[in-house]
């Protein structure tokens, strides 16, 4: 199998499904001859042709709105949102159209669309390049939300949101585009293709939604993470010294309730990472679950390691992003081993 | 019998998506560009009905003609030593754009922009507005901004995000602030500014003010709904505003048929709106000029807003992360048409017996100095990682008062 970034892991997934399904189309701004500003569409218009990836103007609204008109009609529309920052042009259409269609008609129309955005930081992107703002879409009955962590997820899910018949909302942790990102940012970038994740098979499979993966397994405690974070958690487990469980939710919508509390209900410890800002992130929602589900079983107060309330800026990224110490500082209090 | 679609032996239908005219590997193609000769284009009184001057919005204001003179109703016959100002505000702009693209591949910053080939656009239309008049600009404006006088080396500071930056280290280098020199600041996210400078015109209409608001947008951003949103606030209350549309050709990798450029010129856009529209040599430092004049007077008696197309052409790459060789033919910009902004002025103005190739010469040396002299200075500060602000500001300003979270998380941080 080859070794796959995971912009070759993406790139692969939107190959495979316009071959093999003639309704299925990708465009955005920048995405067709010049194939993307993170490249993850290079070639596609040239394989697959000028109507099948296709730039489109810079108009988010416009975008979602033409690919929720191309889904009535019963296309598969893939559009790209440069940033996800620059996403909410397009809310409205989400939000009061896309999420909703399916409701409104009694299952007369739907949107099977699929948003692919990047977010995170990471990447000395200041403001407008570093977001995080999943929890608003998780927030929207209707809405499907996914966030790969790695090559042969980002593949997998990628052609599972494209065969979904719902809107899915796909975030690419764009500080993992060219290789696993542990937080510890002096650290020089390691390429994918040393870690297994990076095989990725050339052909068509998928990995479901709504399936959580324990990217590392442990007895001590259960870390609740997604996209960079995941990768955080591991390094952190390791500074920290805990036997973390570290659960990659994949996708926050559907989520997988069953892993949570099967893991929380082991471990009796919780803690619940994310890079947005913490308040009303989808940390909460999580919070709120644990304590629904394994309140009995819990043997500490559940932990929230998150980005700060502010706006992600320049010159602090590092401060401003949930690193491998916060979050082993927040594994050790869970433990009891301030 | 009533024939269905297929029986009536009809083409089917077909999806077209633009293509432009040359892909690197392709010659270089402007054909479809064809300047009108300067001075051709008639100049209305400013009291003249948006209806009335339709054509103004297809054709395009140009001044200076081939021989470097200054021609026809739009010259505005202005005093050498302006000419020479802004000769000096573009030559400068353009050894700071140099200097600063240098800095950013050192990995003294983490990004920049350039302006290249654009100059025009921004120093005429700083020189034609009053001082107090608010500019409400994308990120390739800088030129204005030097224009109203801002040092270079809180330019600096910004793009460095050192402990004397402006911004505070928040923002992304080139998106710079200040309220004192009229200048708002900038977001980074598209478009959503130019309705905002509607807002500002029609607080200084509501005041009885004299201030005139400027807004620019790249031609690429005029699809955001937010464009929409402006022309239609401004011609529903009339806002002392000028609209500027710099089409500089290119929005990335996406020639302007994406921002359906081929069916219709940006300028036409505001006639659908009742706006008087203008389309302008963007390269053309006296057009630019003199059609800022003639839009800032009509927004001052109070005749409302002017959408001002500038017709000019992205030089440089569209940012430090940016490479066109990918997407347009590398030779395109020595064949842009309409020439180099700092070029033709140099010209008129030499061609007017106000200026010479050693006085420029010594001018770009100048302007290199002046650059190398500020950059000393703010790297003394520190460049990006070197110095910053104190890291309990990145928890100010969130609110005017900072609550219980953000104390509390300010502590966590230990600052
Ligand atoms: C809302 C939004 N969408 C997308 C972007 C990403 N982006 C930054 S600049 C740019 C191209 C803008 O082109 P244009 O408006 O023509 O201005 P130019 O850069 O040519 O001056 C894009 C797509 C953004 N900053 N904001």
């Amino acid at each position: 199998m080859p070794a796959m970034n995971m912009i070759q892991a993406l790139n692969s997934a939107m190959d495979v499904m316009l071959t093999k399904d003639p309704d299925v189309l990708v465009f955005g701004e920048d995405v067709g001859y010049f194939g993307g500003v993170f490249r993850v569409t290079e070639g596609l218009q040239k394989k697959h042709g000028l109507t099948r990836c296709f730039d489109a103007p810079i108009a988010e609204g416009g975008i979602v709105a033409a690919a929720i008109g191309m889904g009535a009609y019963g296309l598969r529309p893939v559009i790209e949102i440069q940033f996800a920052d620059y996403i909410y042009p397009g809310y409205d259409q989400l939000v009061s159209e896309a999420a909703r269609l399916r409701y409104r008609s009694a299952g007369d129309f739907t949107a099977p669309i699929t948003l692919r955005t990047p977010y995170g930081g990471g990447i000395f992107g200041g403001q407008t390049h570093s977001q995080s703002p999943e929890a608003i879409f998780t927030h929207v009955a209707g809405l499907k939300t996914v966030i790969p962590s790695n090559p042969y997820d980002a593949k997998g899910l990628l052609i599972s949101a494209i065969e979904d018949d719902d809107p899915v909302i796909f975030f690419e942790p764009k500080r993992l585009y060219n290789g696993p990102f542990d937080g510890w940012h002096e650290k020089p970038v390691e390429p994918w293709s040393k870690y297994d994740l990076s095989d990725v098979p050339d052909g068509h499979y998928s990995v479901p939604l709504g399936k959580a993966a324990i990217a590392r397994a442990g007895d001590e405690l259960t870390v609740l993470a997604y996209g960079t974070m995941v990768h955080v958690a591991i390094a952190a487990a390791a500074h920290a010294e805990v036997d973390a469980e570290v659960i990659d939710l994949r996708s926050l919508v559907p989520l997988d309730i069953e892993t949570i509390t099967e893991s929380v209900n082991r471990t009796g410890r919780c803690v619940v990472v994310h890079e947005a800002t913490r308040t009303s992130g989808f940390g909460a929602e999580l919070v709120a679950l644990v304590q629904e589900h394994c309140f009995y079983r819990l043997e500490a107060p559940i932990e929230r390691v998150t980005g700060w309330d502010t706006p992600y800026p320049h010159a602090f990224e590092w401060e401003y992003f949930p690193g491998p110490k916060r979050v082993a500082a927040a594994m050790r209090r869970a433990m009891g081993r301030n | 019998m009533e024939l269905t679609p297929d029986m009536r032996n009809e083409p089917t239908l077909s999806l077209r998506v633009p293509v432009p005219r040359a892909r690197p590997g392709d010659p270089v193609d402007f054909s479809h560009i064809k300047p009108p000769p300067a001075g051709a284009a008639p100049r209305p009184d400013i009291r003249e009905e948006p209806g009335a001057m339709r054509d103004l919005a297809f054709t395009l204001v140009r001044v200076l003609n081939e021989e470097h003179e200054a021609v026809g109703p739009w010259d505005p016959k202005l005093d050498p030593a302006v000419l020479r100002r802004g000769l000096e505000i573009m030559t400068l702009t353009r050894a700071y754009d140099d200097r600063m693209m240098r800095m950013q591949r050192q990995g003294k910053t983490s990004f920049y922009m350039k302006c290249t080939g654009e100059e025009a656009v921004a120093t005429a239309a700083a020189l034609a507005v009053d001082a107090g008049d608010m500019c409400f600009p994308t990120y390739r404006q800088q030129a204005f901004l030097i224009a109203r006088g801002y040092p270079l080396v809180q330019m600096m500071n910004q793009i460095y995000s050192n402990a004397d930056d402006p911004c505070k280290g928040r923002q992304l280098p080139v998106m710079y602030t200040s309220k004192k020199d009229g200048w708002f600041t900038i977001s980074g996210n598209l478009g959503t500014q130019f309705p905002q400078a509607v807002g500002w015109a029609m607080a200084s209409a509501y005041k009885g003010d004299h201030r005139i608001a400027v807004g620019y947008i790249g031609e690429g951003s005029t699809a955001e709904g937010d464009f929409h949103a402006a022309l239609t606030f401004a011609s529903v209350y009339r806002a002392p505003v000028i609209l500027n549309v710099v089409n500089n050709q290119w929005a990335i990798s996406s020639f302007q048929g994406f921002a359906a450029g081929e069916s219709a010129t940006f300028a036409a856009r505001g006639i659908g709106y009742g706006v008087a529209a203008l389309r302008v040599d963007g390269n053309d430092f006296l057009a630019v000029y003199a059609a800022t004049k003639w839009a800032a007077e009509r927004a001052r008696a109070n005749l409302g807003p002017t959408l001002i197309e500038m017709f000019t052409y992205r030089a440089a790459a569209h940012s430090t992360s940016d490479d066109p060789s990918r997407y347009r033919p590398a030779e395109e910009p020595q064949h842009w048409p309409l020439g180099d902004p700092i070029e033709r002025l140099k010209q008129h103005l030499i061609a007017s017996g106000e200026w010479s190739d050693a006085k420029q010469k010594t001018l770009e040396k100048e302007a290199v100095e002046a650059v190398r002299a500020a950059a000393k200075e703010s790297e003394a500060v520190g460049t990006l990682g070197q110095s910053r602000p104190s890291a309990k500001t990145m928890f100010e300003d969130v609110y005017k008062e900072p609550d219980w979270r953000l104390r509390r998380q300010r502590q966590e941080v230990g600052v």
